[in-house]
């Protein structure tokens, strides 16, 4: 064993056996030396991995597997003053796959998939074959369905929670409800005005997901999501119906091109229906034109005409300029001012202001705006709301034309006092109304439900030129008026006609937009219903009977519905019964 | 009558005579982590503990049976062995079948194999029995002659191409040329000669073979690819730290980020779950495991079972060394399973064969003297 290899020079090796075993016992030794060199290598390398490394290396494996993902909130309803449904937020499930690990499906249970989602094979086939690493198979899947797809246990599909936003009222409230798009995020109406505080605020969950992206642990929640919040409009289910198939009737039955109906509740501002026509259907938008998504009632403005006498009335009584029963002089029925004539449709003598007002003399009303300074017609117009945004919060509202009063001319004065020469909204018109039935405050407009009452505005006229007013109003539609139609069974109601040359090419064409304003009961004036028809082109083209007879159904729907006690002797509504009859 | 007793007793003896105690129950303690590790690793999704177990019991049976075979008929066993290996080897060569860009099996009509398993015993075998044969007359010229016994199936392999596996041939027949006493000048010429000649050397490797030894320098630049591997095996090994994740509970293994996690890379799903402690203790079983077969291998009594012995016992060292090196980022990403650990009936099969024939070595070393 003591022999050397060394000392052994010039022998061969290998040569006898003893030799062979020193020479063995060497090279064992160095064997053994390299042995424990190289594991003492790896120990010192799973040293240096360990225990130096260790908090670096074990950083980096957190981040791997540990993700924070967002919990989506449900966006909030929204629903009517009643509590009936209008938008909600029904859970749904999208179907994805990872087509690399989908691939791996047997024929039968693609079959069954395939049959399942009610897709062709071949489009199955194709999303498997995609060389992605994610792909939608389908979107807004009924949970129940998904539940099915599910228990399939099929490779690489996997299922996400989404929400599908549903409208069950449709195209009746289609332009206040407006709807979402895909992101769950508003894009019309009070979805969009009232984005904010629907949306709610996704919360956080801390998971452990395996290197294929599944969450194999829920570590728990870092915050709980908040769910969006409900949004209880002033809207009433039943008196929106109402208007909504009112204004249809109306719209066909003139033949008309366009109409928007809005009703009002005096007290509160709250606005109880607003409709357009045309409308559209928000749970499907596929075939979705510019015209049907017009909220016209906020968005389009239009010269009012006659519904703007009442205004001009209410202005001069209450500077003291006229008295209820001051005589004007409205003969011949025309009236030059400058180089201009202005002229009435059925030319009258002469008119108390009342009588103006109930038969909607053109002449009358220019003749007392004549004597007003600009400033204050212009302040008047200013202070019920014209030329100013009635501030909803609703997307594209418009504040009309009102121009300065610096440059007005006379003759333009006189227009502007029956309303040409000034651009105003439904919903600005209709606001306006609330003074006259509010003993002359005006008071802002809400698309939600009000519970602190009651709601205070400024004043604009004196309660006595109201009151003025309102008989006046109510003069209108008595058989002398212009708009018998707009009468209401049971009830007495007040209201203007507005009949209106459009503007096409900045000249006056012959389309006009017929209108109705009007308030009821007239002893307590509870709701203000505006109707516009857009470009009747039937029989009739004025507004008292175009736009009255809707507004009739509409007023008195709506005061029945909300139980608002009759102030007409109830025999007259008979006695007009017999006679209708007759 | 028979003595019934006496009998069953004897058998009894008998049965267990040609096994080696310690070396039993070493390679039975480092299977015990390896049964326990690849329940870890398999637990959560496809179980393969039960079958790693068949597999153990069948390579045991195979141990048990080679330890009762005298190293004479080994040594008859080494030239047909050699020979049919190399034949197989050609056949692949010739009609192998490609899986994966490699062809490294050889379709027999109802099954396939691959020869290059068999090269793994058959070439320590071969060169012992060569060695063994000239003892006396050893000149030179054997050397040559070892070297390209060596040579020709490490090519064959490594043409496959199955670097991992033509390694540890080489390794083994080395091995022996080593402990037979090839001259330091020699080793030392074939050492600068392999130096001199690594330039020329990386031009015949393959892509992804230059691409693996890129990668283990800087394993981020291709963190998804090549690198992949590296990294989270890395991870997976640092953040066990000191004591552990503890069992079952190591999260880069139980959330798949560990490739090959039963079989190649199962050492860093133990060192996750066990830490540093538990690859001492591995490392610690890994010793006594050679150094029971140095000593067996010194305690032979002739040339041929000393040679093997020698090399066996260092190609176990081999197997694990270069296991854990490319498990933990020191030796480029080769597939060469943790021997006794890892997952696979072939390897435990080679494995065990390789453990009876250090018995067999052991057991019947006093039967030639008595």
């Amino acid at each position: 064993m003591g022999v050397r290899r060394r000392g052994q020079k010039g022998h061969r090796f290998a040569e006898s056996p003893v030799l062979q075993l020193a020479l063995q016992g060497w090279r064992s030794r160095l064997v053994g030396l390299v042995l424990m060199a190289a594991f003492g290598l790896l120990l010192a390398r799973g040293f240096y991995l360990q225990v130096i490394n260790n908090d670096f290396l074990q950083e980096k494996g957190e981040s791997r597997y540990r993700r924070d993902i967002e919990v989506s909130a449900s966006r909030g309803k929204i629903v009517d003053r009643n509590g009936d449904m209008l938008a909600v937020s029904t859970p749904m499930k999208s179907i994805w796959i990872i087509p690399a690990d989908a691939r791996q499906m047997s024929p039968a249970q693609k079959q069954k998939l395939a049959a399942l989602l009610e897709m062709p094979a071949k489009e199955l086939e194709a999303k498997f074959n995609s060389d992605k690493t994610f792909a939608f198979l389908k979107r807004q899947v009924p949970p129940e369905l998904a539940g099915h797809v599910a228990a399939l246990k099929l490779p690489g599909v996997h299922q996400e929670k989404e929400y599908r936003r549903y409208y069950p009222t449709g195209d009746m409230t289609a332009h206040i409800v407006g709807f979402t798009g895909v992101d769950d995020r508003g894009l019309e109406g009070v979805e969009l005005a009232f984005q904010n505080s629907l949306i709610g605020r996704a919360g956080s969950r801390s998971v452990i997901k395996d290197r294929r992206g599944q969450i194999v642990e829920d570590v728990g929640a870092l915050r709980p999501p908040q769910d969006g919040k409900d949004v209880r409009l002033a809207l009433d289910s039943k008196i929106q119906y109402l208007a909504y198939s009112q204004l249809r009737a109306a719209v066909s039955e003139n033949h008309a091109k366009a109409g928007g109906a809005i009703v009002i509740d005096a007290r509160s501002g709250e606005i109880l229906a607003l409709v357009n026509w045309p409308t559209y259907n928000p749970n499907n938008r596929e075939h979705l034109s510019g015209a049907q998504l017009r909220n016209r009632a906020l968005t389009d403005t239009f010269e009012p005409g006659s519904v703007m006498k009442p205004f001009t009335a209410a202005l001069a009584l209450d500077r003291g300029r006229v008295r209820f029963d001051t005589v004007i002089d409205c003969a011949p029925g025309r009236l030059t001012i400058g180089n201009a004539t202005i002229s009435d449709a059925h030319p009258h003598g002469a008119l108390t202001v009342a009588q103006v007002i109930q038969k909607s003399s053109n002449v009358g009303t220019a003749k007392i705006a004549l004597g007003f300074p600009p400033k204050e017609m212009w302040e008047m117009f200013d202070g019920v709301g014209f030329g100013q945004q009635p501030n909803l919060g609703f997307p594209g509202e418009v504040t009309g034309r009102l121009r300065p009063w610096k440059n007005w001319r006379p003759i333009e004065q006189a227009t502007m006092s029956y309303g040409h020469g000034i651009s105003v909204s439904l919903v600005q018109l209709a606001r306006a109304y609330t003074v006259f039935a509010r003993d002359g405050e005006l008071i802002p407009l809400s698309l939600t439900r009000l519970d602190d009452l009651p709601v205070h505005g400024a004043q604009v006229f004196s309660p006595q030129t109201v009151r003025e007013i309102r008989a006046m109003l109510e003069m209108a539609v008595q058989p002398e008026g212009t708009a018998p139609k707009a009468r209401v069974a049971g009830y007495r109601v007040g209201g203007k006609t507005g009949t209106a040359y459009k503007i096409e090419g900045g000249v006056y064409a012959r389309k006009y937009v017929a209108s109705f304003v009007g308030l009821a009961p007239i002893s307590d004036p509870r709701l203000v219903v505006a109707v516009m028809i857009d470009e009747p082109s039937g029989a009739a083209h004025y507004g008292g009977d175009v736009a009255g007879p809707a507004f009739s159904h509409i007023m008195g729907g709506a005061l029945r519905t909300l139980g608002i006690p009759p102030d007409a002797p109830i025999q007259v509504a008979q006695a007009e019964n017999k006679k209708e009859k007759l | 009558m028979i003595d019934f007793v006496g009998t069953v007793k004897h058998w009894g003896r008998q049965s267990v005579a040609h096994l080696d105690a310690p070396l039993l129950f070493i390679a039975m303690a480092i299977m015990a982590v390896g049964l326990v590790t690849v329940h870890s690793a398999t637990f959560d999704g496809n179980q393969r503990m039960a079958s790693q177990a068949g597999n153990m019991g069948v390579a045991l049976a195979i141990m048990w049976f080679v330890s009762r075979l005298p190293p004479q008929k080994l040594m008859r066993l080494a030239v047909p062995l050699y020979v049919v290996g190399v034949i197989l080897l050609v056949g692949v060569f010739l009609f192998g079948i490609k899986v994966n860009g490699a062809k490294r099996w050889l379709p027999l009509g109802f099954t396939r194999i691959q020869p290059s398993e068999i090269m793994k015993i058959a070439m320590p075998l071969m060169l012992a029995w060569y060695f063994h044969k000239f003892e006396a007359t050893l000149r030179w010229k054997h050397h040559v002659v070892a070297a390209l016994l060596l040579v020709v199936p490490f090519a064959l392999i490594a043409k496959q191409p199955d670097l991992g596996t033509a390694i540890l041939v080489g390794a083994a027949g080395f091995y022996v040329i080593f402990f037979a006493g090839l001259p330091w000048k020699v080793i030392f010429g074939l050492a600068a000669a392999g130096a001199a000649a690594a330039p020329l050397l990386w031009n015949v490797l393959h892509d992804y073979q230059r691409k693996r030894i890129l990668t283990l320098l800087d394993p981020t630049t291709d963190p998804l690819g090549a690198g992949y591997h590296i990294i989270q095996a890395t991870i997976a090994i640092g953040s066990g730290g000191a004591v552990g994740k503890g069992y079952l509970n190591g999260t880069q293994t139980h959330l798949e980020f560990i490739p090959e996690k039963h079989t190649d890379f199962i050492f860093a799903v133990y060192s996750e779950e066990w830490g540093l402690i538990g690859n001492g203790f591995l490392l610690f079983l890994y010793t006594l495991l050679v150094g029971r077969g140095l000593i067996i291998a010194a305690a032979a009594p002739t040339l041929f079972t000393r040679l093997l012995a020698g090399a066996i016992t260092l190609i176990f060292f081999t197997y694990a060394f270069v296991n854990m090196g490319m498990v933990s980022g020191i030796l480029p990403v080769v597939g060469v399973p943790l021997p006794f650990v890892s997952y696979g009936g072939t390897a435990l099969v080679t494995l065990f064969l390789g453990i009876g024939i250090l018995m067999s070595i052991h057991t019947h070393r006093m039967l030639v003297k008595k």
